[in-house]
């Protein structure tokens, strides 16, 4: 009998590790109502380690930025803002499980998660919450599904579809080449909607080609093709760290195109680093946001950003996210919402579509779909400084 | 792109597995042990390379002779401490260990440099080679002769001193090693001391042909050289430094003329087709069955 | 050989489980449990079926596998196809069965098919084939149609619940903890201990052998399923190489070959990375200390009488295993 009882004993001490945390705050899911209703809590979830952590991480710090900002400021109808930001190494049952430990710290408006994949999930749960949930990051179309539910970024199809028109209108080239990352949702998405737009406009593909994340650093088969199919434009909708490999290694080559990329590749001029910045010369990015821009409010939120962060200069998921925090606190003056309002979640999401957000990622307007407008523009790389094209 | 531009990038990316590899295949042959953190030796070296090249700003022969020193302190440390007291133990607990200690650099290098890559130096700074209308380029070129070179090299250790004859001896039989008054602990330390060595010259070239490092970026041509010391026979050096260079090939040619997306798939399936034609790797021994 | 003391233990674990269960049901009800906690009970009854079924190749074959989660994602997705098509027709109590039946088959399948190189392979050489099929596994699914490719396969039911998850652990206990102790099981058992021995005593080692993986592939599957349906979307990074060695730290952590410390060690190994998050940045860090620590503790002497004292006699044939450990 004694082994049992230690079997026992050590399987209901794991479970108890399972009820440990719930005593703090007793399952009262919903609302903060141990505080004094007094604070807004934002929750949200992203890669902080593995091989994803640098979007996380962004992330984290353009909310946590835009919080504490409000926060000096006195907060927002005088309740504070309080950010908190769980790690789900883009794994969605650690997601999920994010969400959950949020909706025990009293969460009362979620953003959901970085990567699309995990803010999906998360989008599932917000629903039977009914919580707003906007995602600063998450592309794919179905992060928005549900009513609740908002985004920050362009929609993946939307950016191929004006990237296609974009070069087609600007005469850039008529004979295009692709290059898309296959194991990537957002550049897979991209991608097609990009082909798609291409063929109705005339825009001739010469060559597509691919790479998936087991194989991302030897780009040079991809670029010999590239190179023989006579192309004089390289769409590649990736992401920026695998951009400076290709742009490196496609300079190294002297591969003779002009180089065209979404808003993924934003940062790009901090990832490929000094010693190769030279081979992101004239590179196009179509992009809501770029962090040279001199207007307001972007020029404070780079150099704010910066001193908060070792000079690291924010990328498209910090300003992403920073403007979710922002359209958050528009969210709460405009309908006046308390978190101890019995009707937060529905008086937050109605005010979502009311309001515009001048933010550092364009001025935006929300639709009932979930989706924002704001207008994109395109940057070029010139002299190793974004600038802005027309 | 022609076939012996594609051969020659993929005799390349086929010699920095094959050095790769070699730490691998060494430390199976002698500590019976899957080193799983070998991989992100790699990553230690283009750091520690990185970090004098471009923040301290040494010459490039005190830079590579640092980031080799580096690794080699590194190897020895872990196999001092997270290996050693697990000799006994079964393979399989020495595998956890090694995932933990991978596990452990990749989250100190995370927590030292941030998720971000940095951009590897160029210090290897030599003129792309032409011959005719083929191009090589420095590094390629660089890579190849210097693997060549390093592999003779250790051949000849292997083969011909007595350390590596006191090598060969622990990995056949320890016990009888040690009747004969071989230091297994100190031949253990040495291989690893070697391999870490190796693997450092690899992460250099890999840094320098691929122009970036990141915290995991030792981990996949950690796996790949894995699969390369398999499938050359794990335990034999030979097999390492061909099933390395094959695997560089295959994986290129597979993507010149099959397939960018599903040449992973394609060079797994290869190697698996050749274990089941040879069930110990292309050069590994057969295990006589003892009764 | 079923004596009638481990008859004991083995209904001594299964009280054991269901009284967790139904002590952590009242949990759920009653709102002790966090609702953090509650998304993770699903979880855990999917690690617990991985350990188990990865213990039986590991344990009772001796083999290491580094692909379980590749058997897991062939499952997930067939699973998940199943249910998609059939949401319209069926009713879910018949509908989540038949699905985790055609994940787990699926699975099978594809056992069948990675042990057939098992037949003529041994030790690492075995590993890195499991290895390969997991990577294939994944680069396939990304690269098809059907199955969403990498912006993964949404619209499945969310059927999946402790309850379910709960009676796929207890029928996963039941069948390969039978089989371990059943003729078969004891065939398995010696391809392990003396391969010739077995095999000059007449046991089919090839048949054997191809039981036990695509036994533990079909668990592997349901789990999958299970998997597939708690989300509302999935994708195939989900179960790549690491997520092998996830469940492989289980099962070498909870001692190999012994079942009921599979499914400690499984609650305990995803317990602990959630309870560790308020460590937030150094999470990791500590994490793989704590797993180096716990292996080093785990192999010292001191450490082992300690704990044998504790799990051998509880554990599966805990003589045999302390003997084998010993061997090695």
């Amino acid at each position: 009998m004694k082994k049992f009882a230690s079997f026992f004993l050590s399987l209901t001490m794991a479970m108890s590790l399972l009820t440990g945390c719930a005593d703090k705050n007793g399952g009262s899911a919903g609302s903060s109502d141990s505080t004094d209703a007094q604070t807004v809590v934002i929750g949200g979830s992203g890669p902080l380690t593995g091989n994803y952590a640098t979007y996380g991480i962004s992330v984290r710090q353009g909310a946590l930025l835009a919080v504490d900002e409000l926060n000096e400021k006195g907060g927002v109808n005088g309740m504070k803002l309080e950010l908190k930001f769980e790690d789900d190494e883009a794994d969605t049952t650690k997601a999920v499980a994010n969400y959950a430990t949020l909706m025990d710290q009293g969460m009362d408006v979620s953003l959901g998660a970085t990567t699309s994949g995990c803010s999906i999930a998360i989008a599932e749960e917000a629903k039977k919450d009914g919580l707003l949930l906007l995602t600063p990051s998450g592309s794919q179309k179905d992060c928005t599904k549900y009513d609740n539910a908002f985004r920050v970024c362009y929609m993946d199809p939307d950016l191929g579809f004006y990237s296609a028109g974009f070069i087609k209108d600007n005469g850039l080239a008529s004979k295009v080449a692709v290059l898309y990352d296959k194991s990537n949702d957002y550049s897979a998405g991209v991608t097609e909607a990009f082909l798609q737009r291409a063929k109705e406009i005339g825009l001739e593909i010469v060559t597509q080609q691919a790479f998936t994340n087991q194989s991302n650093t030897d780009f040079s088969t991809q670029l010999h093709a590239v190179k023989a199919s006579g192309a004089e434009l390289l769409f590649m909708p990736i992401y920026a760290p695998e951009a400076a490999y290709v742009l490196t290694q496609a300079g190294k080559m002297n591969l003779d195109v002009k180089f065209f990329g979404a808003d993924g590749m934003d940062g790009i001029i901090e990832k490929i680093g000094e010693e190769n910045l030279q081979y992101a010369e004239g590179l196009i990015l179509l992009t809501p946001y770029s962090a040279d821009s001199q207007q307001e409010p972007t020029a404070s939120f780079v150099k704010n950003y910066k001193e908060n962060f070792n000079g690291q200069v924010p990328d498209q998921f910090a300003a992403d996210a920073y403007d979710a925090v922002y359209t958050i606190a528009a969210c709460l003056e405009k309908s006046g919402a308390k978190p101890s309002d019995k009707d937060f979640n529905e008086k937050m999401i109605s005010a979502m579509t009311e309001i515009e957000v001048k933010g550092v990622t364009g001025t935006m307007t929300w639709s009932k779909e979930g989706e924002p407008t704001k207008p994109a523009k395109a940057v070029q790389i010139a002299d190793g400084a974004y600038k802005e094209l027309k | 792109m022609d076939f012996l531009s594609t051969l020659i990038s993929g005799l390349s990316v086929g010699s920095i597995y094959a050095l790769i590899a070699l730490g691998y295949t060494m430390v199976y042959g002698i500590a019976k042990m899957l080193n799983f953190a070998h991989g992100d030796i790699i990553m230690v070296g283009a750091f520690t390379c990185v970090v004098a090249f471009s923040t301290w700003g040494m010459n490039v022969f005190v830079t590579i002779i640092l980031s080799v020193v580096v690794c080699v302190l590194v190897g020895v440390l872990i196999e001092k401490i997270a290996y050693k007291p697990l000799r006994k133990a079964p393979p399989l607990s020495v595998l956890i260990t090694a995932i933990g200690v991978s596990y452990f650099l990749q989250s100190t290098a995370l927590l030292i440099f941030g998720p971000n890559q940095r951009s590897f130096p160029h210090i290897i700074d030599i003129p792309p080679i032409k011959i005719g209308s083929l191009t090589i380029s420095g590094e390629a070129a660089a890579t190849l002769a210097c693997s060549f070179v390093l592999m003779a090299a250790l051949s000849f250790f292997i083969n011909r001193t007595t350390m590596g004859k006191a090598m060969r001896a622990v990995s056949e039989d320890k016990q009888a090693a040690e009747l004969m008054g071989i230091s297994v602990n100190r031949t253990i330390s040495i291989t690893f001391a070697i391999g870490s060595a190796l693997a450092s010259i690899a992460g250099i070239f890999f840094g320098a042909t691929y122009g970036f490092i990141g915290p995991y970026s030792g981990s996949m041509p950690g796996i790949k050289a894995f699969v390369a010391a398999v499938f050359g026979g794990i335990g034999s050096i030979p097999g390492a430094m061909l099933g390395g260079i094959l695997l560089g090939v295959i994986e290129n040619m597979s993507k010149a003329y099959i397939s960018t997306e599903l040449s992973d798939a394609i060079v797994f399936g290869v190697l698996i087709l050749v274990l089941l034609i040879k069930p110990t790797g292309l050069m590994g021994k057969a295990i006589n069955e003892k009764v | 050989m079923k004596t009638k003391k481990q008859l004991l233990n083995r209904y001594m674990t299964y009280i054991v489980l269901i009284g967790v269960f139904a002590l952590v049901t009242i949990g759920v009800e009653t709102g002790i449990v966090s609702r953090h906690m509650r998304s993770l009970l699903v979880p855990i009854c999917i690690n617990i079926i991985m350990a188990v079924s990865l213990n039986l190749v590991i344990g009772f074959l001796g083999e290491l596998s580094l692909g379980h989660a590749g058997f897991m994602s062939v499952g997930a997705y067939a699973g998940c196809l199943f249910s998609i098509h059939f949401e319209a027709v069926l009713p879910t109590f018949i509908r989540f069965p038949l699905a985790m039946a055609a994940g787990g088959l699926t699975a099978s399948f594809f056992g069948l098919i990675v042990g057939i190189p098992v037949l003529r392979l041994k030790g690492d050489y075995l590993a890195i084939v499991t290895l390969a099929f997991g990577e294939i596994i994944r680069s396939v699914i990304i690269n098809l149609d059907f199955t969403g490719g990498a912006s993964g396969l949404k619209g499945t039911p969310q059927d999946s619940s402790f309850a379910w998850a709960f009676s796929i652990v207890l029928i996963t206990y039941f069948v390969i903890t039978n089989l371990a102790d059943s003729k078969h099981g004891r065939a398995i058992h010696s391809l392990k201990e003396n391969l010739i021995a077995a095999q000059s005593c007449g046991v089919d080692i090839n048949l054997y052998k191809l039981m036990a993986f695509v036994i533990s592939a079909f668990f592997a599957g349901a789990a999958g399923v299970l998997t597939g349906h708690n989300f509302s979307i999935l994708t195939a990074g989900a179960f790549d190489y690491n997520r092998s060695i996830e469940i492989l730290v289980m099962v070498v952590l909870g001692g190999i070959g012994n079942i009921n410390g599979s499914i400690l060690s499984a609650c305990v190994l995803t317990v602990l990375p959630e309870s560790l998050k308020f460590l937030s940045d150094y999470r990791m860090l500590i994490y793989s200390v704590v797993l180096i620590i716990i292996t080093i503790l785990g192999s010292s002497q001191r450490w082992k009488d300690i704990r044998s004292s504790l799990l051998s006699r509880i554990s599966f044939k805990g003589k045999g295993k302390v003997k084998a450990n010993a061997n090695e």
